[in-house]
């Protein structure tokens, strides 16, 4: 393929293969009144992706070799404790991204 | 333009995440010798990190459209399961649906979820400013790497771990609201039993797939939890 156009069709293909996904369960009930079943799933769905999304930024700590995941872990539970003693997200995050960054300097 | 503010005050912890995740997009576009434009015209149109940051070295490998076009299904599968919370409330939105659908990232997910309208805010007005703002965080992110990322004077590795945090609060926040914790726990034995399996790559589209059925047959023991939480 041209050089030129090569990014460009690859940016093409990209986007719509992304946007289809995004644009699947839209199209899937169109403008149709929802069924109960997807009412309830959109209900209980965001607290288990939340939870699975979690769990997927940390898939590439390793915990059998150094650091052993330290910071991670270290950090992860400032910012829980953080959260639930002071409930302020913009402290949490912070003080929580600021441990994880000095940890993986010295550990 | 208090919905702005709003949306500004929300959305922060997503601009620190985007912010570098973008810089690091665009040093990679600009090392494999793609021009500012094609970082930019990626973060406008794809606007999913992890697949812009696979696609650099495929497209420098000369990788066909093909695998290319497999590869995002593979990344953004999840992206499926995002939109089965928000099909009523983006329909609503009038002029706004299709944009709303297209930029449901992670991020603008996790804060579309978690955030609580103050009074007398246009709601629908705010959810579409917080798309946007998150949009707009993601391609500066990208574009300031793309011209400058290797003359930025500070070091600011692990900032992305700002992501992660914000996912945690945003749990944290969602087991005081939820009287069940069916829904966090059925998540994490899924994902902790299928990464075990299956290993870091391959866990995640089992993971959200088996959750979806097991919260459907567990869907009697938790609506009687939350229901009674309403009442």
């Amino acid at each position: 393929m041209n050089e030129a156009l090569y990014p460009m069709a690859v940016i093409a293909v990209v986007a719509i293969v992304t946007w289809t996904l995004r644009a699947f369960p839209f199209m899937l009930f169109g403008n149709r009144p929802l069924p109960m079943a997807i009412l309830y799933l959109g209900k209980v769905l965001p607290p288990a992706i939340m939870t699975v999304l979690v769990i997927y930024c940390l898939r590439d700590v390793s915990f059998s070799q150094l650091p052993y995941g330290v910071p991670e872990i270290v950090a992860c539970a400032a910012v829980a404790a953080l959260q639930i003693i002071r409930r302020n997200m913009y402290l949490s995050i912070i003080a929580g991204t600021i441990c994880y960054m000095i940890l993986i300097r010295i550990v | 333009m208090k919905e702005f503010r709003f949306a500004i005050k929300n959305t922060i912890p997503i601009f620190f995440t985007y912010l570098f995740i973008g810089i690091a997009f665009g040093i990679l576009m600009s090392d494999a010798g793609y021009g500012v434009l094609l970082s930019t015209a990626s973060a406008f149109f794809i606007f999913a990190g992890s697949m812009q940051l696979v696609m650099v070295p495929m497209m420098t490998s000369g990788a066909s459209l093909f695998s290319l076009a497999l590869m995002s299904f593979f990344i953004n599968a999840r992206h499926i399961f995002y939109g089965i919370g928000f099909i009523e409330k983006f329909r609503r939105m009038g002029w706004r649906y299709p944009y709303m659908v297209l930029t449901l990232t992670d991020e603008t997910y996790s804060v579309l979820c978690s955030v609580r309208y103050d009074e007398g805010l246009d709601e629908d007005r705010a959810a579409f400013l917080i798309a946007i703002t998150d949009h707009l965080y993601w391609v500066f992110g990208c574009f300031i790497g793309a011209c400058a990322g290797r003359y930025l004077p500070f070091d600011m590795r692990g900032i992305e771990f700002s992501a992660t945090a914000f996912f945690l609060v945003v749990v944290i926040n969602q087991w005081r609201q939820y009287r069940s914790k069916l829904p966090f726990l059925t998540a994490a034995v899924c994902a902790l039993g299928f990464y075990l399996l299956l290993g870091k790559d391959y866990f995640l589209i089992p993971t959200l797939v088996t959750c979806l059925v097991a919260l459907v047959f567990l869907r009697k023991p938790i609506e009687q939890k939350e229901d009674h939480a309403d009442e």
